[in-house]
């Protein structure tokens, strides 16, 4: 990307503010993530983490504050925020795959439509993306006809495709079979030894130890508290952060 | 050995060949018509009724029919008089395009059946078959029309009976769907210029019963235009037909639309995918596929509601076979002539129901999850 981007924080949000009719989402929420950074996203339900990250590539609309992504600032400009959802990848809780369209549609729908690759092109990378999270057998079947692990795999691979600066992770695994966490997981781990920017919101605590370079505690739609993990896990500095870890490592 | 096991062993052993009764014809028989008492008490009655209605109506329709008959005075007997359908089956198919012209029309119903036959054959869908259509309909304006390749004029009051039906149906048809799919999106828009004129539209259009909406096209309309303009009676009646159906076939296509969870317009946006692209790719093909049941239903009820062109004296395939029945040399031949005129109703409209059930099956291949 440009240089600026290189250089500076790759997301910057600035007193981020956001309501839901009367009910205050994100107070005041700062957070820079910079290029390579892997940052994980916790916090008890109902805290706001969701509702941030999907601010980051506008499926959210914040109302006070500044987003800038990849050196682009959010604004209701349609052209601005297309431009950054061609750099930012995401990932859903719920895989949200077309269920109309074979795994190799899915994969190459966007590069084709919005990148304007030519359909061989993309297909030569959708197939090479499947290989990368393991299924490249299964690129001629329907979503449906997958586990949800493989679903999920492939919903990875279909943001990997756009070949993004960033992946937003929103709960990944929190729709799947304990069975099936860890192959999406290990897919998550390759691609932050990779040195992609990531975000992502998870009650997964292995994995954040694992690949997190800064942990993020959100609660009550502030971010609370904001570290490397080793210290972040050892000792938290605030009693909200202290509780949340308590009850989530507790077994 | 025990009783459970050797119960257990018995159990095994069904299951590798199941007993007799359970499959093949009375295994069939047993399961759908003899069930349960009340069922099999519906097989006897069911039975009962077709062994009476049958026969005298194979009886009316065959064996004591009349086949060849110069005017109803040869048709005394109590069977059908075919004679009459084999007289006016011309006039009831073309009705008053000139006799010795009427090759033509046949060629457009061949052209019409050909076009809807490829639309059919999803491989084609795409600019190949919008190219079909188009040309389709060139050949059918040629052929109708005459006055060019030495074909001589025929003017659209002469054009009637099936040609006729045809051709409001499916320009009908193909012309409200794109139409209804605008205003369905319109209806959901965010902008509330757009969604206030596309439910201001559907709203009128359905509160309005098709034949007011042809009286108005026919009879109101030139009232409006200034004098010495003219807008041909055939054209009026094929707009109001386009614009009544696609009200109808909008409300269907919305309901498709809202059945799309919000996961799926996320998943695209987050893609970088443009709200027209969006649209094609990703919410039509599933919204249009979840609602096809209604959509051929709209579509078989557009295709019956042309017989109302009759009101403003076009005479599509009811009006000619009405006509044929003026005939004094024919008498007490309307009930024949209504079986003729229904089979080919029937036809057209069974194509479009088994062929929607095809589709059904296959948009649903593999996508169970």
């Amino acid at each position: 990307m440009t240089d600026a981007a290189s250089q500076g924080p790759i997301i910057e949000m600035r007193a981020v503010d956001k309501w839901y009719g009367d009910f205050h989402v994100l107070k005041g929420i700062d957070l820079e993530v910079k290029k390579g950074e892997r940052v994980v996203v916790c916090g008890p339900s109902g805290s706001g983490k969701s509702t941030m990250i999907r601010c980051i590539n506008r499926l959210e609309e914040h109302q006070q504050g500044q987003i800038i992504v990849a050196g682009i600032e959010l604004t209701s400009d349609i052209k601005n925020i297309e431009a950054i959802r061609r750099e930012v990848g995401m990932v859903f809780q719920q895989f949200n795959l077309f269920p109309h369209l074979t795994v190799l549609q899915n994969l190459t729908l966007a590069p084709i439509w919005v990148r304007k690759l030519p359909r061989r092109e993309a297909e030569e990378t959708a197939r090479l993306y499947l290989e990368r999270v393991r299924i490249p057998e299964q690129a001629d079947k329907y979503p449906g006809q997958l586990s949800g692990g493989q679903q999920q795999r492939v919903a990875i691979a279909r943001s990997l495709c756009m070949k993004p600066e960033i992946m937003l992770f929103d709960e990944p695994t929190s729709a799947l079979d304990p069975e099936m966490i860890k192959e999406v997981l290990d897919v998550m781990v390759e691609l932050a030894r990779e040195g992609m920017t990531m975000v992502c919101v998870t009650h997964e605590m292995g994995f954040a130890r694992t690949v997190a370079d800064t942990m993020v505690f959100m609660d009550r739609g502030e971010i609370v508290e904001r570290g490397p993990p080793q210290e972040f896990f050892a000792n938290p500095k605030s009693e909200r952060t202290k509780l949340f870890l308590s009850q989530i490592l507790a077994h | 050995m025990t009783d459970i096991d050797l119960a257990r062993e018995l159990h095994v052993t069904a299951e590798v060949t199941p007993p007799p009764a359970t499959s093949g014809p009375i295994g069939w028989l047993r399961a759908n018509l003899f069930s349960s008492v009340f069922n099999t008490v519906l097989t006897v009655l069911a039975v009962a009724f077709l062994a009476l209605a049958i026969p005298p109506v194979v009886r009316w329709a065959v064996f004591d029919a009349v086949w060849t008959a110069a005017s109803s005075r040869g048709c005394q007997g109590a069977g059908a008089c075919w004679a009459f359908i084999g007289e006016k089956f011309r006039f009831i198919l073309f009705g008053t395009f000139p006799y010795e012209e009427q090759w033509r029309p046949l060629f457009v119903v061949v052209i019409f059946i050909a076009v809807i036959l490829a639309s059919c054959d999803r491989r084609l869908w795409g600019v190949r078959l919008a190219l079909l259509w188009l040309a389709g309909l060139a050949a059918v304006g040629i052929l109708m029309w005459g006055g060019v390749l030495g074909l001589t004029y025929v003017p659209n009051e002469a054009w009637s009976g099936l040609p006729l039906t045809l051709i409001l149906a499916v320009i009908g048809m193909a012309f409200a769907f794109p139409l209804a799919i605008l205003l369905a999106l319109g209806r959901r828009s965010r902008l509330p210029a757009v969604r206030a004129i596309c439910v201001a539209y559907i709203e009128l259009i359905r509160g309005v019963p098709l034949l007011t909406l042809l009286f108005m096209a026919s009879v109101m309309l030139p009232l409006f235009l200034p004098t010495g303009m003219t807008i041909d009676k055939l054209l009026r009646a094929q707009v109001a037909i386009i614009l009544f159906a696609a009200a109808y076939l909008a409300e269907v296509i919305r309901g498709g639309l809202q059945a799309i969870p919000k996961g799926q317009i996320e998943a695209a946006d987050a893609l970088g995918l443009s709200y027209t692209r969006r649209t094609r790719f990703v919410v039509l093909p599933q919204a249009l596929a979840l609602v096809i049941p209604p959509l051929v239903n709209t579509f078989i009820g557009t295709f019956k509601d042309t017989t109302l062109v009759i009101i403003i004296g076009l005479f599509d395939l009811l009006g000619t076979i009405n006509a044929s029945l003026n005939d004094a040399s024919w008498r007490g031949t309307s009930v024949e002539a209504y079986v003729f005129g229904a089979a080919i109703y029937f036809c057209f409209c069974f194509f479009m129901s088994r062929y929607s059930q095809m589709l059904e099956r296959e948009f649903n291949r593999g996508r169970r999850s």
